[in-house]
């Protein structure tokens, strides 16, 4: 196996990026690829409680790196996904107890035992991005419809295409059909004329997001969730499928009776 | 009643345009005072060889993709002189 590894990046923090690693990383996994996920961001932890993983963390990331244990070791298998695995980040150290050369050394070890290997970046352009980039070999830039985050990740692009690691594919997360429709949020077509990027997903903005990871179960199982069917679309397109991009206008008078959203 | 709802600037539009600006700033690293410097002493170099008008002078940045571009349309006041060379 020679896993392609993936770096979900933002600038901004709270556009969805965990959330968004742990759908992708379960839906590869529902179509039987073998996956690793990582947290990047150290001192920050979080992609475990979204993967309902918390409870089962012995080593991490760090101790990997420091060679306090095997890289097996620190590989959470998930609950109900056997192909499925988490290396958590540290608590209680900082992103300084990671270079981007550790990095690149640890998914070179992980490439030959996995499918895929999904980078959780944290937010901001420093260490911590510069780790979870260094192994890319493809990095989706996340944003949401909104000014201060389609301007962060301008500043990720552009920083991603003179290191030589563009060209990123662009997730939009938290899209407001409604909010479009009446010309208050920024719609798809504005924020790709303004990063001029591949679109690689639009989420649309959906409650059962923040239910699932209250839960700690991810809901791109959830064929019923908006939210879960973009988040297994954009899996598809990472594995090569050619999956139309949907249409979120609002809901009709009709679907509306039904209770549907 | 329409006109209240057509009268209405859509705020994502507004974004729209603000972002256009900051990211072309972001982008060149060049803040728009410094834009106003760089056209200035782009005027006044190009007056050293030609005759122009610096007030027709349209010196802006354009977006192409992900490429910026500084575009300059420069009338020339009148040329036949410099032509016979």
């Amino acid at each position: 196996m020679t896993a392609k590894v993936i770096t979900v990046a933002s600038g901004k923090g709270g556009v969805g990026k965990t959330t968004t690693v742990a759908n992708i990383a379960v839906a590869l996994a529902a179509r039987g690829q073998k996956v690793t996920c990582i947290d990047g961001d150290i001192g920050l932890r979080n992609l475990d409680v979204v993967l309902g993983l918390e409870n089962r963390i012995v080593y991490d990331l760090v101790d990997v790196i420091e060679g306090r244990c095997r890289l097996r070791q620190a590989m959470i298998r998930d609950k109900r996904l056997s192909e499925l695995y988490l290396i958590p980040a540290a608590q209680t150290r900082d992103k300084t107890a990671v270079s981007p050369s550790d990095m690149v050394r640890l998914c070179d070890e992980l490439r030959t035992e996995v499918d895929w290997i999904i980078i959780d970046s944290p937010a901001g352009i420093e260490r911590g991005f510069k780790n979870a980039v260094a192994a890319a070999d493809r990095v989706l830039v996340m944003t949401n419809p909104e000014v201060s985050a389609v301007r962060d990740a301008d500043r990720v692009i552009g920083l991603l295409e003179a290191d030589g690691k563009g060209p990123a594919s662009l997730i939009i997360n938290r899209l407001n059909p409604a909010m479009v429709k009446r010309g208050d949020m920024l719609s798809v077509e504005d924020v790709l004329d303004l990063l001029a990027i591949d679109l690689i997903g639009i989420v649309p903005e959906d409650e059962n997001v923040i239910v699932a990871s209250n839960k700690g179960q991810p809901l791109a199982l959830d064929d019923k969730s908006k939210a879960g069917q973009a988040f297994q679309h954009i899996a598809r397109r990472l594995l090569g499928e050619k999956v139309p991009f949907q249409d979120f206008n609002t809901p009709n008078v009709f679907q509306r009776l039904l209770g549907r959203k | 009643m329409m006109s209240f709802l057509f009268g209405r600037k859509k705020s994502a539009n507004n974004a729209k345009e603000r972002l256009q600006l900051v990211l072309i700033h972001d982008r060149t690293d060049l803040t728009p005072a410094e834009l106003e410097a760089l056209k200035d002493d782009l005027i006044a170099t190009i007056s050293r060889h030609i005759d122009i008008d610096p007030m027709a002078v349209r010196i802006n940045m354009a977006q192409e993709g992900r490429e910026q571009r500084l575009v300059a349309d420069i009338p020339l006041k009148s040329a036949t002189r410099r032509r016979a060379r």
